[in-house]
């Protein structure tokens, strides 16, 4: 072999190597520029005042997102008490019937419900319950509303806690379910009390996710939350929150609304980080694949 | 029902009590395997709720669209136009936009997010320092969209209005490039997670066959890992545009928003998703809302598409 060759050669791949090294991490640089700004830009304008106001009218400074933070945990909590039992149970469903024709299209489906644009489910929930509709002896009043919007946020939650829960239960050992059915417990108390129970840690982790994935979503809440300057705690009204109120502040020209979306946007993402990181210490805690 | 037959042949012949006993036992076990039958079924019941929701939205779409179908036929995917006060609907300046982000965003993202994957895969699968960069990718997929989008808008746009100035463009800010970077940014996580457990499967005996005929790392990186992960990486790649076509807020707070065909990468536009956006809940004339509607349509089959496609790949690559 030509030493000059060899040289060469390893001197390419030590190049490649650092490329790839320098590459590798300038993937955190807008990570940690956004992480920066938010935090430079957000920490001043946090205070109680701010967190129990409502915002003021243009022209008068002051005010905070009290309205926001109380309907994004209302439209969140909705939207959860919606998805999470129909998520787990399809999730159940799926690890039960591995091969049935019915359990592939069900999982088919479940993939493409993950992949469509959130925009489009925004769409289709303004038309399910926002427009007003009428079949028969149903007359649906319709209209904005913070339900419109749990609704559309259930239905990006649902693949994630579905397959999940599929994932986690389909871990679990034959015998564990078999043990309990030769002890003559009837299937719904296997699920119940045997299966679920032990599979808990991935199907919360999948919950949790979820649930952080829904709370920064805006396109869905755009034509049926809809925001209110108001505070709200009806779900048949139009509801502000959070990632609504940053999206009309942060394109108004008003100083004191860009102060106050800077400020929910730092709450949006710690509370959104939080969720992901929590998920990620006790996902390694239990032992979960996700 | 608790017939004769359901009662076992020895408590028949005994005392009353023994055979009401016996008919409350059984009556206890039809109930249980009834309750369990229920339970069966409403298991399969939200499990055919997902196919419900697919079909529904699908059809749905179609229905609200097809006002706008009928009136503009398929001309209007490459009709140039798009005057909502003329009554003129072309969508082509929102394909055109959507296509120009996207694949922009996904040549800016691949070297990137491979050289994760290889990273984490290849060089270094363990230790703190590459489980960090594992966890903090992974987080970038967690920022939430609008936040990307107010901080492209403070942030990006006024570097890119300066850029642009100085390479002799008008220096607008907003426009396809600064959504292309955000979206590049947005998308890193999608191949970069997938690509690196493609990696990782590698079998090792490839690898050491190559190092053993005197390859130096990057020869084996080269012509032994990417030509094995190549479907993997192209499903990767693949999983990011669909994530990169469906993208809404972002877009919507740093593209600019206007319906003219973009002259240059650095003009202001509009995509499907942001046009929508803007426009669905200001659109008065039912053939206007319908040609919003027909965009989501067009946006969910083609998400829909790609998302199978790479589904697909990633199934046959991990069943090899």
């Amino acid at each position: 072999m030509d030493g000059k060759n060899i040289k060469l050669r390893l001197g390419k791949s030590y190049g490649f190597q650092w490329l790839i090294y320098v590459l590798a991490f300038a993937c955190l640089v807008p990570l940690l520029a956004i992480l920066f700004y938010i935090v430079k830009a957000g920490v001043t304008k946090i205070n109680w005042h701010f967190l129990v106001n409502i915002p003021k009218p243009v022209g008068e400074s002051g005010g905070g997102i009290a309205n926001a933070l109380v309907g994004s945990i209302i439209i969140i909590l909705v939207a959860a008490v919606i998805a999470i039992p129909i998520g787990i149970m399809a999730g159940v469903y799926l690890s039960e019937n591995r091969r049935s024709r019915l359990a592939y299209w069900v999982r088919l489906c479940t993939d493409i419900l993950q992949g469509v644009p959130s925009i489009v489910v925004g769409i289709v929930a303004y038309f399910w319950l926002v427009r007003p509709w009428d079949i028969g002896f149903i007359h649906h009043k319709g209209g904005f509303s913070a339900l419109s919007g749990s609704f559309a946020l259930a239905i990006m939650m649902l693949p994630i806690i579905v397959r999940s829960t599929e994932e986690t239960l389909k871990l679990l050992p034959d015998s564990l379910k078999e043990a309990a059915l030769a002890l003559g417990m009837p299937f719904h108390r296997v699920i119940f009390k045997v299966v679920v129970p032990v599979g808990i840690s991935g199907i919360l982790s999948g919950v949790m996710l979820s649930v952080a994935r829904i709370t920064g979503e805006t396109a869905p809440l755009l034509f049926t939350a809809f925001g209110n300057p108001y505070l709200s705690v009806n779900v048949g009204k139009p509801m502000q929150s959070l990632p609504l109120l940053i999206f009309n502040y942060a394109t108004s020209p008003y100083q004191d609304w860009l102060n106050l979306a800077w400020g929910a946007s730092l709450i949006l993402l710690f509370w959104v980080l939080f969720l992901n990181i929590f998920t990620k210490v006790i996902t390694r805690k239990w032992k979960v694949q996700l | 029902m608790i017939t004769r037959s359901d009662i076992p042949l020895r408590v028949i012949n005994s005392s009353p009590e023994a055979i009401a006993k016996a008919k409350a036992r059984a009556r206890r076990s039809f109930r249980q395997i009834r309750t369990e039958n229920v339970f069966r079924r409403s298991l399969m019941i939200m499990g055919l709720l997902m196919i419900i929701l697919v079909l529904g939205i699908c059809l749905t779409l179609a229905w609200q669209s097809r006002l706008s179908i009928s009136a503009l036929g398929p001309k209007y995917l490459w009709n140039k136009v798009w005057d909502p006060v003329q009554d003129i609907y072309g969508a082509w300046p929102f394909l055109l936009g959507t296509l120009l982000t996207s694949f922009l965003a996904l040549i800016i993202s691949i070297p990137f997010s491979i050289s994760v994957a290889i990273f984490l895969g290849e060089y270094h699968p363990k230790g703190w320092l590459p489980n960090f960069l594992k966890n903090a990718v992974e987080l970038i997929a967690a920022v939430p969209s609008v936040i990307y989008g107010f901080w492209g808008l403070a942030v990006l746009v006024p570097i890119v209005r300066s850029f642009e100035s100085s390479i002799g463009v008008v220096p607008v800010g907003v426009g396809i490039f600064s959504s292309s970077l955000i979206l590049a940014v947005m998308i890193i996580p999608y191949a970069a997670s997938l690509g690196r457990s493609m990696i990782s499967l590698v079998p090792s005996h490839l690898k050491e066959a190559a190092y053993g005929l005197g390859a130096t790392r990057w020869e084996v990186i080269r012509s032994v890992v990417l030509p094995y992960t190549k479907s993997g990486l192209f499903a990767g790649i693949l999983l990011s545009l669909g994530r990169a076509l469906g993208e809404t807020m972002a877009v919507t707070m740093v593209i600019g928003n206007t319906s003219a065909i973009p002259k240059s990468i650095f003009a202001p536009g509009n995509t499907m998703a942001s046009v929508i956006a803007n426009e669905f809940t200001e659109a008065d004339k039912p053939v206007y809302l319908s040609a919003l509607i027909e965009l989501g349509l067009v946006l969910f089959l083609v998400t829909i598409v790609i998302n199978l496609i790479g589904k697909r790949v990633i199934d046959r690559f991990t069943n090899e």
